[in-house]
């Protein structure tokens, strides 16, 4: 556990990595780093975001990294780039932060599928492991209770998550790892749970991109590099109108994601 | 509209009938089917308007462009004549098999409302499967997209257009390999196989059309790169169909407006030029039209069954290319687009509908009643803004 009272005054600017957004980053997953950009800015925190493509060296340096989410192909591609480099695995080491969206969670854990559904080895950044399951994609706006954010430093609590999610794996959390909250809308990890939490290292479901629709998440990452103490309040207006919005949408079923009889079968 | 929802309900009642009716209706037409992600409806209009130079054509380019929408167009026109098809990307295989199009116009592959299609190379994919099994004479295709150039390979013959293509984001992994791929400024390869830009046929510049080493002055009324790209592909097909040139150049002439798109129209006394745009592709090509610097803009976003349930892909525009200008967020998810633009720290305001989106415009200090407001939105926000001008297309 790091002391945040020296963190505060920084004399770097915190440095964010997009990881192979051409890859991973089909979802407007971008808009993750652009969300947790301005919210340092508008602190008046510098900050450096970096694209890192596929092909290039990984710096190891950086404070946090984006994994956005991504199609069965470029998945597989960007776990055998990510493992040539090892840059992310030493990032992880030294205690960086990571956010894994969807597909990019599904690659950091022990194992996951490819397109033809064969089990193949991912990174093991993130203790979980993603299986192929009999039962339809899930796509549809995912809603969860009052998410509880584990840290070295304590728990955080993050309000409910809110997003849109369309996967076809199901994630199932290892021992070592927390997850984000229930799920109250939706399917999530597919065990009733949202989320992994390894360390440093957070994989959602969620897609909006998850930190617009979910600021408290936002800030509770960048908090981990800067301390909650330089993380003054921001003018949230608009992200509190439409997660209102989306959280009314979700209860309501506006856009009630597909479901099996199966399902509803093992929901009840 | 209404007239589009009733043929399609009579072309399911008819397929209930008779599942063959598509090959049916076309076995003695000369068929093309033009498909895409982005500009289908335009192209499909420019192409039948280029053959009409000199023959009869019946199309659907209303939009119903799955088989029943087809199959409602075609059973009220003379059994011989032309059929234009605009294809929904699903579809094209089930219509190229049912119809035996002779030629075949694929535009491009973007990302569209991925919680309905999933993969746009799982669409590539499906594309050259179905030029393989129903080759048709010819197909037209983009050479600049990676995805349309692997699909339309599998084609005996191809005439590559070079559309100057700057949407690149969604073909970045090889669809042959999964391997990496290079763009330069205008080539690309994939870095691990041998997939590569195929020799131009077409090319497009800021004015012209250069076509069987024949260079013409860009004949069209409507806006920006992206409607002259959309003619060459028209043009290029209309020659492979047996249409000249000269006579197809000067058919396209007329057109100011494809079902509604570019439609200028007054609202309480305020000119507003209705656009379209989609998806990030669409987008990228719309905010390139906009006009005046300083015009004030309003931006429309659903997420009906028809655009997509979820807007995420609003984060992948760059709206911030509006620059200073004021922007009013409408439309059901107006309050995404409102974030959106919180993040990209644009100058903006939410309205509950276009009306009220209008009220704020004139109130701004940038209105200029001279110069069309631009109302850009996605597919339902864009009907329900042509039926407040009036409708009818």
């Amino acid at each position: 556990m790091t002391s945040s009272s020296t963190s505060t005054h920084r004399d770097s600017a915190v440095t964010i990595v997009s990881l192979y957004p051409e890859l991973l980053g089909t979802y407007g997953d971008g808009g993750n780093a652009l969300v947790l950009s301005r919210r340092l800015e508008w602190r008046g925190i510098a900050v450096e975001h970096l694209t890192v493509d596929a092909g290039a060296p990984v710096p190891d340096s950086a404070d946090l990294y984006l994994v956005g989410g991504g199609e069965d192909g470029p998945q597989v591609q960007a776990t055998r780039e990510l493992e040539r480099s090892q840059g992310l695995h030493r990032a992880v080491d030294k205690g960086a932060v990571v956010l894994a969206i969807c597909a990019g969670m599904q690659i950091l854990g022990h194992r996951f599928p490819d397109a033809s559904g064969a089990s193949r080895d991912g990174l093991g950044l993130l203790d979980c492991e993603t299986v192929r399951v009999d039962r339809p994609r899930a796509v549809g706006e995912l809603l969860t209770t009052s998410a509880q954010f584990t840290t070295a430093r304590g728990v955080v609590d993050l309000g409910p998550l809110t997003g849109f999610e369309n996967h076809a794996g199901r994630t199932v959390p290892g021992p070592t790892s927390h997850v984000l909250a229930s799920v109250e809308v939706g399917e999530g990890n597919g065990n009733g749970s949202e989320g992994v939490v390894t360390g440093n290292v957070i994989g959602t479901y969620l897609h909006g991109p998850a930190l617009a629709r979910n600021p408290r998440l936002a800030d509770a990452l960048l908090g981990l590099i800067v301390g909650p103490e330089a993380l003054t309040s921001l003018d949230d207006h608009d992200v509190d109108v439409l997660r209102a919005e989306r959280i009314h949408a979700a209860r309501e079923h506006e856009l009630a994601p597909r479901r099996s009889w199966r399902d509803v079968l093992r929901r009840s | 509209m209404h007239f589009g929802t009733g043929s399609v309900i009579g072309g399911r009642v008819s397929l209930l009938i008779d599942s063959s009716l598509l090959a049916k209706l076309t076995a003695n037409r000369d068929v093309a089917i033009v498909s895409a992600t982005n500009g289908k409806t335009t192209t499909t209009k420019l192409l039948s308007t280029a053959l009409s130079a000199e023959r009869p054509v019946v199309s659907n380019w209303l939009g119903a462009n799955m088989t029943p929408g087809i199959v409602a167009a075609l059973a009220a026109s003379p059994a011989n004549e032309t059929a234009v098809l605009e294809v929904d990307e699903r579809w094209v295989d089930s219509v190229l098999r049912d119809t035996n199009a002779n030629t075949v116009v694929l535009l491009n592959l973007s990302r569209d409302q991925l919680d309905r299609t999933q993969e746009v190379r799982k669409l590539a994919e499906r594309w050259r499967q179905a030029l393989t099994a129903t080759p048709p004479r010819t197909v037209i295709a983009n050479a600049d997209d990676p995805l349309v150039t692997w699909a339309a390979l599998a084609a005996p013959k191809v005439v590559w257009i070079a559309t100057g293509q700057e949407w690149t984001a969604d073909a970045a992994g090889c669809p042959a390999c999964s391997g990496r791929i290079d763009f330069t400024d205008s080539d690309w390869s994939c870095s691990s196989c041998d997939l590569r830009r195929p020799a131009i046929d077409v090319s497009v510049s800021n004015e012209t059309i250069t076509i069987d080493g024949r260079e013409f002055r860009s004949p069209l009324a409507l806006p920006g790169r992206v409607n002259r790209v959309n003619a060459a592909f028209a043009l290029a097909a209309s020659s492979e169909m047996g249409v000249s040139l000269t006579a197809a150049f000067d058919a396209l002439d007329d057109i100011t407006e494809v079902a509604g798109r570019y439609r200028v129209a007054d609202i309480n006394g305020t000119k507003i030029r209705l656009l379209l745009a989609k998806n990030p592709a669409g987008w990228h090509e719309a905010l390139e039209l906009l006009e005046g610097p300083t015009t004030p803009l309003v931006i429309a976003i659903n997420a009906r069954i028809a655009d997509g349930h979820d807007p995420s892909w609003l984060w992948d525009v760059d709206y911030e290319r509006v620059g200073s200008r004021l922007v009013i967020a409408i439309g059901e998810r107006r309050h995404d687009l409102a974030v959106r633009f919180r993040y990209g720290n644009i100058n903006h305001a939410v309205a509950e509908n276009l009306d009220a989106a209008l009220e704020l415009v004139r109130a701004s200090a940038e209105f200029d009643p001279t110069v069309p407001v631009d109302v850009a939105s996605n597919y339902t926000a864009f009907q329900d803004h042509l039926q407040r001008v009036g409708g009818v297309l």
